[in-house]
């Protein structure tokens, strides 16, 4: 392994202009002329638009225009979509309500955009804004899943206002499986509303060039290439061809910035109607009411078993909020992305899910960190590790009596598992984590008057998303490859342009480690971009935790078809067969001689084509290429959470944290290891601390930093992390991805240590000190004396 | 509208704003210092954390026109005229203490007056403990600790 080669832990190339402020994020481009954006947005629930009056806003200092729903409408900019069909069980199409960027008649949700001030700056724009004369009609608005479908109707398409009724495994098998149980479990479940809180809040610059009839979006994307074509193809506010959109460096996304929001969409509209360019950054408080939550289901679930412990079925009944419209991938992440999951580790004969989407006059809900397999790890991990206590069992033991142990492994509900090897990071993970000396450290705290609890988490993931015929066949309206050009220059430094988004993710280091490595050419020759849809061909974008099992794989592909080229062009310098030249560190040789040209030789001699005909081969040395890969990857590790309970105050405090995963081949530990780090983050603040409230009128009561608790550094200890290495079979390198383990393990693990703490399974999440407390009153009076 | 000057990253600075332009509008504004963030509005995040006569201080919650005849350092006055960084931005980098890079500036400016106020012996608990005034929602706080422990011994 070279010092910069994959598996070394380089330093980023990013952090300088971090470290240095010098980062260019989309607030910190300007453009000449730059006007800014301020929404007028619903106060309300829901409500029908009586009327808009924006004559004396129009009229206010530095006022260029006020645009509202109405304009949207009459100059036929078309709704935003959800890009991926769900039927429902009866075989009828998932009901997709309009979704126009302003609305014109009717808003859904405290924070439903209305109308749009322009002006020459922020604080002009909040003035007039205020000054803008909506009157609304209010309307009764319903907020709770559970009660989605008594409530009033929101969209006229959505009758008892259900998008789709799914399901997915054989309802009688899974029947009969129960039928025959010795031991069922049972489980309610709320799994808790998120937000997603990128720290850097979206924004979007949109500018047009009249001379060329072109425009350009800067925006805050994960998938710049999947908003140009969204944009394009069904907001229809430019063809694609006349469109660019740059997604600089954005601070961090989680899912949140994956999706199509109004706001670019009305940007850009704007900035070709004022013919300036428009600017809009949301704060934090437009950002709690606007950017797509997480999470937010209402389970039902049960695990059957025979006498020894071994699994035979389960069944889960969930209710999906998925807010008040249809966000870009929102119909995919309670079904594909959720009940595919439900086997977990084990060895399931029979699974049964039942998946009711509706809407609520919320915030719309689409993919958070995991999407879906956080909420399907808590049902499964919560279910075993409760049936391991009811039935007097070891949970490691009942989770190893039912781990799937040969590969590849069908699961009832679609996943082929290809690799794995759970047992491994089991012991690995109950070794680092001391598991053996838990009860002497459960003593101890017990003299320190503290419940000391112990909880497990052996979740697997579906990454690498995804295989492009697969998805398809599931209703995704894209395919989900990736795509990459390597471009060596003459002088044998090499540019990667890449279809995935970094945002916090350091592609700029490990990708330029794969290529260093695999063209062996130093570290510093090579140059990652990504982000803008003018240099990179196109691209799906980062999400899923995709990028290296297939971004990289693209790469891998595109850099096998530059040697297969470079040892044309050595062949002719050298004067050989091209079957005789062998490539490795760097170096072209004739095989069996000490004829040999470097690497950069070899790249200017491609340019200056003096050595062969251009007639028999191209000059240059570029190569493109689009990766699908084979199938999903399947990351899977043992997560192991110790706690101590205040039994006065019900206060819980993480004090071990053990992580084990299988990430397949690892590009750069020291990155690896801040995903995971990162991602348990967000998973214990699921677990003790986040939690999006609406009350019942529907107004946001956790709408700011104040009062939507954020994991602070004071919450958390610090993590043992470590990996175990089975390779993907799934692509060229082995890799099957990281970023969203920690967030997918978490909050089971800290379910599960909690209340193993205070001997009572009803503890739901966040697990607040005052839930433990109340919990801790209810629970066997051993564990509250 | 009223005028205000102060030195910013040692060189005097000027400029005319509304009375309630805030010092980060200010910086990130009219002196195209982007290095500053906005990451909330409830004074929170810590993102616009920069240093007004050597003690930490939120620019989002600093009137421009407060800072009146002030030294003020943010970010890219940390490092050396040549380019040197500074210590703790050197060891953010060494000890992968950040990754998207919004909170950064915000956490450094942060980190270095934990060690005004506590000197270069910094255990965990009080790291954690000062950074209750700083989010970051990518590392999960595990190598900022440890960036800023050694931050703090290798300034001194």
């Amino acid at each position: 392994m070279s010092a910069t080669g994959i598996g070394a832990a380089v330093r980023r190339k990013e952090d300088l202009r971090f470290i240095t402020g010098k980062g260019q994020y989309t607030d910190d481009v300007v453009r000449p002329g730059e006007t800014r954006a301020v929404f007028v947005r619903s106060p309300h629930a829901r409500a029908r638009i009586k009327s808009v009056d924006a004559a004396e806003a129009k009229t206010m200092p530095g006022i260029v225009a006020v645009l509202t729903g109405a304009d949207l409408a009459s100059d036929k900019i078309g709704n935003l979509i959800c890009g991926w069909m769900i039927h429902s069980k009866d075989g009828s199409p998932m009901n997709m309500a309009p979704h126009p960027a302003l609305a014109a008649t009717t808003v859904n949700h405290v924070g439903d955009a209305v109308a749009v001030v322009i002006a020459e700056t922020i604080a002009q724009g909040r003035d007039a804004a205020e000054k803008v004369k909506i009157d609304y009609e209010v309307l009764p608005a319903v907020t709770d899943p559970s009660k989605a479908k008594s409530g009033p109707q929101i969209h006229d398409i959505a009758p008892k206002n259900t998008i789709y009724e799914w399901s997915l495994g054989d309802a009688k098998a899974t029947e009969a499986a129960f039928a025959a149980a010795k031991h069922v479990t049972k489980l309610n479940i709320v799994n808790n509303r998120l937000a997603p809180n990128a720290i850097e809040p979206r924004a979007a610059l949109a500018e047009y060039d009249a001379g060329t009839d072109h425009l350009t979006l800067w925006n805050t994307s994960q998938n710049p290439h999947v908003a140009r074509l969204v944009i394009s193809a069904f907001v229809g506010i430019a063809p694609e061809h006349k469109l660019r959109v740059i997604a600089p460096d954005v601070g961090g996304g989680f899912g949140s910035k994956i999706f199509i929001y109004p706001e670019e969409v009305v940007c850009l509209w704007a900035a070709r109607k004022v013919v300036r360019p428009v600017k809009w950054t949301s704060d934090r408080t437009e950002a709690f009411i606007t950017d797509a939550h997480g999470r937010d289901h209402v389970t039902q679930a049960e695990l059957a078993l025979d006498l020894n412990g071994k699994i035979l079925a389960l069944r889960a009944k969930t209710i999906a909020n998925l807010g008040a419209y249809m966000s870009t991938f929102s119909s995919s992440v309670p079904t594909y992305l959720y009940a595919t999951l439900l086997s977990g580790q084990y060895d399931i004969p029979q699974i049964y899910c039942e998946v009711d989407a509706v809407y609520t006059n919320t915030v719309p809900v689409d993919a958070y960190r995991g999407a879906g397999r956080p909420e399907a790890t808590f049902v499964v991990e919560r279910l075993v590790e409760i049936a391991a206590r009811e039935m007097g069992l070891d949970p490691l033991d009942l989770r190893k009596r039912n781990f799937i142990k040969t590969f590849p492994h069908q699961t009832p509900v679609i996943m082929s598992y290809d690799a794995g090897d759970y047992n491994a990071s089991l012991k690995k993970a109950t070794e680092i984590g001391d598991v053996k000396g838990f009860g002497k450290r459960k003593r101890e705290s017990a003299r320190q008057g503290k419940l000391r609890g112990i909880g497990y988490s052996t979740y697997i993931e579906a990454c690498g998303i995804a295989p492009s015929q697969a998805v398809g066949s599931l209703g995704a309206g894209v395919g989900l490859w990736e795509s990459a050009e390597v471009r060596v220059n003459p002088t044998g430094t090499v540019e990667v342009l890449t279809g995935s988004h970094a945002h916090g993710q350091g592609h700029e280091t490990t990708f330029a480690q794969l290529v260093s490595e695999r063209l062996g050419i130093p570290f510093d020759n090579v140059a990652i971009i990504h982000g803008d849809t003018d240099k990179v061909q196109f691209g799906m974008g980062t999400y899923g935790s995709r990028s290296g099992a297939v971004g990289m794989s693209a790469i891998v592909k595109a850099l096998d078809k530059i040697e297969a080229k470079a040892k044309k062009v050595a062949a002719h310098m050298l004067e050989a067969a091209e079957g005789d030249i062998e490539f490795k560190d760097g170096k072209f040789t004739v095989a069996g001689t000490d004829k040999s040209a470097a690497f950069g030789d070899v790249a200017l001699n491609a340019y200056i084509a003096h050595k062969f005909s251009g007639q028999e081969l191209e000059p240059g040395l570029k190569e493109t290429s689009f990766y699908d890969p084979t199938n999903f990857t399947f990351p899977a590790g043992c997560h192991i959470c110790e706690v101590e309970v205040d039994r006065d105050t019900g206060k819980t405090e993480i004090v071990n944290w053990t992580a084990v995963d299988d990430f397949g081949t690892v590009i750069n530990p020291m990155i690896v290891e801040g995903q995971v780090h990162g991602g348990i983050a967000q998973g214990v603040g699921q677990a003790l601390l986040e939690g999006v409230v609406y009350d019942t009128n529907g107004q946001l009561v956790s709408g700011s930093f104040m009062d939507y608790a954020m994991p602070h550094a004071h919450d958390l200890p610090s993590f043992k992390v470590e990996t175990t290495m089975t390779r993907s079979p799934s692509n060229p390198l082995g890799i099957k991805g990281c970023g969203e383990a920690g967030a997918i393990a978490a909050p089971a693990a800290v379910i599960n240590a909690i209340t193993d703490a205070i001997g009572s399974e009803q503890v739901p999440m966040p697990a607040t000190a005052n839930t433990v407390w109340s919990a801790l009153q209810k629970a066997a009076p051993r564990q509250a004396a | 509208m009223p005028a205000v000057s102060m030195t910013v990253n040692g060189k005097t600075v000027s400029g005319e704003v509304e009375a309630r332009t805030l010092l980060v509008q200010f910086l990130r504004e009219n002196l195209r210092l982007t290095g500053t963030h906005v990451g909330c509005d409830t004074s929170q995040c810590g993102a616009c954390v920069v240093h007004v006569d050597g003690i930490a201080a939120k620019s989002c919650t600093t009137l421009a026109l407060q800072c009146e005849g002030a030294k003020v350092t943010t970010i890219e006055g940390l490092a050396e005229p040549g380019g040197k960084l500074h210590p703790m931005q050197e060891a953010f980098r060494e000890h992968h203490g950040l990754q998207c890079g919004y909170c950064t500036p915000g956490m450094i400016m942060a980190a270095l007056d934990i060690v005004r106020r506590n000197g270069h012996d910094l255990d965990e608990h009080t790291i954690r403990e000062q950074l209750d005034g700083n989010l970051c929602r990518c590392t999960g706080y595990h190598n900022i600790v440890k960036a800023i422990a050694a931050g703090a011994k290798a300034m001194a």
